[in-house]
């Protein structure tokens, strides 16, 4: 490797350093790039989430006013989903996909970088609306008229709309890009069903980002159109309805569920074999019940939606769709149980929070039961009870998983082992404290304390919940703290980890920790489900086989280039967006939205004319 | 299940999984999503429609044989697209730059439609002579009867279509101004496609870069004739 960076315009030929990752096109190095930002963003929401505890530790608190907690629980949602809990998963997708398909890197390498950056460009919008004139504070879903300019002036809503738009653009992109690898790029041998579940996962989650975002994509237009340019879309004085945007968001909104906890399902599918030593029970009901949950997940939106007034048929239908959805979800669940059952179970840290998913994934799905029932929605509607379910599915269900394959895939990704006693601390620490702060939640809701006031009374009779669930917030936040600690640590001096050190599946586990830039360098072929483990077991050779490489030489191998345009274009993304943000009221700033889309528009130009590999034969190395 | 032959190098064949370039699956998720995209916006037009609380509505502004000359010319430029790829395939450069600029012309023909139409609805009249039976004049022109003193006086009055007129307005202007762009994107890369073939970009071994502009011309071609037929169509005939 040459330390030669090339200034803008000529090719960057293996840059180093930071230019190397600005750079970078390498699926393994952008999967780094997203999960060390989602850990960031994580810790963020997590703060803004401590501050409301501490607000609603003890009644008639005035530590933050109303307006600043608006403000928090808005940004506390948004940020967690979007990203914390989405680019987390993406961290997954992109550094596994092509090691679990036996591929050199994804369909579009730079589309792939591209989606990084936009991502990162939507984060630092998002994030900065603290500092530039007040976050948004209508909700992370944004009701209208709440939204609208006549009840909301200000530009936080601004800021929500636009780097959402920016995030869904970052979204859409990885999703097609994960698309076309999936179904385009395995390894000889690797029919649909011998594909490990987590990639399964990914391809049903990538289809629900690609027809789920578009819908939210209008949705944001359309709310934007009404305060920049004074549409009348969500105007209830020119005859517009208030419900139109509660349908629009819901239709993306749910299928968003599943988008965050199906990777979670696929990661638990990952580590519960391995730990239990038997390959996962029941694998091709796995896979449909993936693909019914991927599938019904778009019958079920109008369960948010139970005390709009819908009317008795529509609560009804959508009563039974949501029933019905829980049906492939306990299937899942039964699965996980039936691989634990008379396996060898090995008590590490990921199987920890495998393990401590299941538990907490059932206790939130029993209470999405319950919601499922209108007349019972009606009573927890805006209550404490919902905020407790969505922390267990969510927290419990979703961060339980993304944590277990962190302490599953570390040791990949860095060549080092991550410390098990903090591991085991980590996860103690976690999983009381979760429960003590989400657990109260239930009996706040169903005792009517309301999601999402400031503060209350201290004759309501909520102190003691309150106080507990605040002083479990303390717990999960030092769980956090020591998971940071082991990951810096870890990362430093962990113990060196080898190529398989949990006695692997899955081919990610054939090659060396962390892996060459090449991944493979024979591309492998697939004669099993767990092609590794049969492997290893019955001395299978993996058969080399002249890819789309040289074959074996691993002088000859052709990666593709790094490239300067994907983090242009989203750089022009991100001035445009501050830009228009402000476009309506001042000529300079229209002239910076103007600015930034033309840079975009220039680089996309240019990427689309840059060839993937330069034809001298630059990319060897 | 069948797989490509492995070839090491120049290899003519696709060497993936399924035997289908990369790209132009990339195109085929990427038209699945946009019609989500056209879909949630035609949903927001058709949830809006009667709703208007005051005019022009469909009725007033429409006009189905201009709509229809355009919708004709956007058509034909499917064709024309269609004929560019096969003058391409067939190894004829020149009858691939005449059809593939017919189509780029026959797409801007009908976004110079869409300005004209725009413009139209922009500064609509009311027009109508007091002595016109009330059975004739549509529901808008009705709410201006009120300034008929007699039989002789012609109510003349400037009310027209923007986006902020009314939800009819804001709607519609929406969904086909989104379809507009999307047929400006289209002439965009047609056209570069064009110059590009000049410098011997465009060859008949790599006509899957026409191939994929050609399946999102289709594409926008057919999001218009749903937009025809259920807004135009079913808007000024809503009987059928």
């Amino acid at each position: 490797m040459t330390t030669l960076a090339i200034p803008l315009p000529s090719r960057p030929v293996h840059p180093s350093g930071v230019w190397g990752w600005l750079t970078t096109v390498d699926h393994k190095r952008i999967g780094i790039l997203y999960g060390v930002t989602a850990f960031i963003m994580f810790m963020t929401g997590g703060l803004e989430a401590l501050y409301m505890r501490a607000q609603l530790s003890v009644p008639n608190n005035d530590l933050v006013s109303p307006d600043v907690f608006n403000q928090l629980f808005t940004m506390h949602g948004t940020t967690m989903i979007f990203l914390a809990i989405m680019p987390m998963g993406a961290a997954f997708f992109n550094y596994l996909i092509p090691l679990q398909i036996g591929a050199r890197d994804v369909a579009f390498p730079r589309l792939n970088a591209f989606s990084y950056w936009t991502f990162l460009a939507g984060a630092i919008m998002l994030t900065s609306s603290w500092f530039l004139g007040g976050a948004p504070n209508a909700g992370w879903f944004g009701y209208s008229p709440l939204t609208g300019e006549a009840y909301n002036p200000g530009h936080g809503i601004d800021f929500w709309i636009l780097s959402l738009q920016i995030l869904g653009i970052a979204s859409l992109a990885a999703a097609f890009n994960f698309i076309v690898t999936i179904v385009n790029m395995r390894a000889p041998g690797m029919s649909l069903m011998r594909m490990p579940l987590f990639t399964w996962m990914t391809l049903i989650t990538s289809f629900l980002l690609i027809l789920a975002f578009p819908v939210i994509t209008v949705a944001l237009i359309e709310l934007m159109f009404d305060r920049f340019f004074g549409t009348n879309f969500f105007v209830p004085g020119a005859g517009a309805s208030p419900v139109l945007w509660q349908h629009l968001f819901w239709i993306f909104g749910h299928p968003e569920v599943y988008i965050l906890i199906l990777p979670a399902m696929g990661i638990i599918s990952e580590v519960v074999p391995t730990f239990t030593r038997k390959p996962i029970f029941g694998y091709p009901v796995m896979v449909l019940s993936g693909v019914i949950i991927g599938f019904m997940g778009w019958m079920v939106w109008s369960h948010h939606m139970f005390t709009v007034g819908l009317g008795p048929v529509a609560n009804s239908v959508f009563a039974i769709t949501t029933m019905a959805i829980a049906v492939p979800t306990g299937v899942k669940i039964f699965n996980w149980m039936g691989t634990m059952w008379k396996g060898s179970i090995d008590l590490r840290t990921p199987m920890l929070f495998a393990i401590g998913f299941i538990f907490m994934f059932i206790i939130g799905g029993l209470s999405g039961v319950m919601h499922s029932s209108a007349a019972s929605d009606a009573q927890q509607q805006d209550t404490y009870f919902v905020v407790a379910h969505i922390h267990y599915v969510l927290f419990g269900g979703s961060i339980m998983a993304l944590a277990s394959g962190i302490y599953y895939w570390f040791p990949k990704m860095t060549g080092r082992m991550m410390n098990e006693g903090l591991g085991k601390l980590n996860f103690w620490l976690v999983f009381i404290g979760m429960n003590m702060t989400f657990f109260p939640m239930h009996f706040l809701g169903l005792d009517g304390m309301p999601r999402r006031i400031y503060t209350y009374d201290p004759e309501m009779g909520w102190n003691t919940w309150n106080a507990l669930s605040s002083t479990g917030a303390a717990f999960l936040a030092l769980g956090v703290l020591v998971f940071a600690v082991n990951l810096v640590r870890s990362a430093r001096n962990g113990e060196e980890a080898g190529a398989d050190p949990w006695d692997g599946r899955t081919l990610e586990w054939s090659i060396p920790s962390p892996p060459p830039e090449y991944n493979f360098a024979q591309i492998p072929t697939v004669h099993d489900r767990d092609p590794f483990w049969a492997q290893k077991r019955e001395g299978v050779r993996a058969v080399p086989v002249a890819g789309g490489s040289g074959g074996d030489d691993e002088h000859s191998i052709h990666l593709p280039q790094p490239s300067y345009w994907p983090l242009l274009s989203s750089v022009g993304l991100l001035i445009g967006a501050y830009g228009l943000m402000y476009a309506t009221s001042s000529l300079v700033a229209l002239s910076v939205a103007v600015i930034g889309v033309s840079i975009t528009m220039v680089s996309i130009y240019a990427w689309s004319f840059e060839p993937v590999n330069e034809p001298d034969g630059a990319s060897e190395h | 299940m069948a797989h490509a032959p492995a070839i090491a190098h120049g290899a003519e064949h696709e060497d993936t999984t399924t035997g289908l370039n990369h790209r132009k699956l990339l195109m085929w998720a990427f038209l699945g999503s946009d019609c989500m995209f056209f879909g949630t916006l035609l949903g927001t037009y058709l949830v809006y429609q009667g709703k208007s609380k005051v005019g022009p509505f469909p009725e007033d502004v429409f006009s189905i044989p201009v709509t229809s000359t355009s919708t004709f010319v956007l058509l034909m430029s499917s064709m024309s697209m269609v004929l560019a790829y096969a003058a391409l395939t067939r190894g004829s450069m020149k009858g691939f730059r005449i059809w593939l600029f017919s189509t780029a012309i026959l797409g801007m023909t009908f976004l110079a439609f869409q300005v004209f139409e725009f413009r139209e609805f922009a500064n609509h009249e009311v027009h109508f002579e007091c002595s016109t039976p009330l059975s004739e004049l549509t529901e808008y022109e009705k709410t201006f009867v009120s300034q008929c003193t007699d039989a002789s006086v012609v109510v003349e009055e400037q009310h027209g279509l923007t986006p902020r007129t009314n939800l009819f307005g804001t709607t519609f202007l929406t969904l086909t101004g989104f379809h507009g762009a999307h047929v400006t994107l289209g002439v965009v890369w047609l056209l570069s496609l064009f110059f590009y073939s000049f410098k011997g970009g465009v060859r008949p071994e790599t006509n899957l870069d026409v191939d994929l502009a050609a399946l999102y011309w289709h594409f926008v071609d057919v999001v218009w004739i749903v937009i025809f037929t259920v807004v135009y169509l079913f808007g000024v005939f809503p009987g059928i």
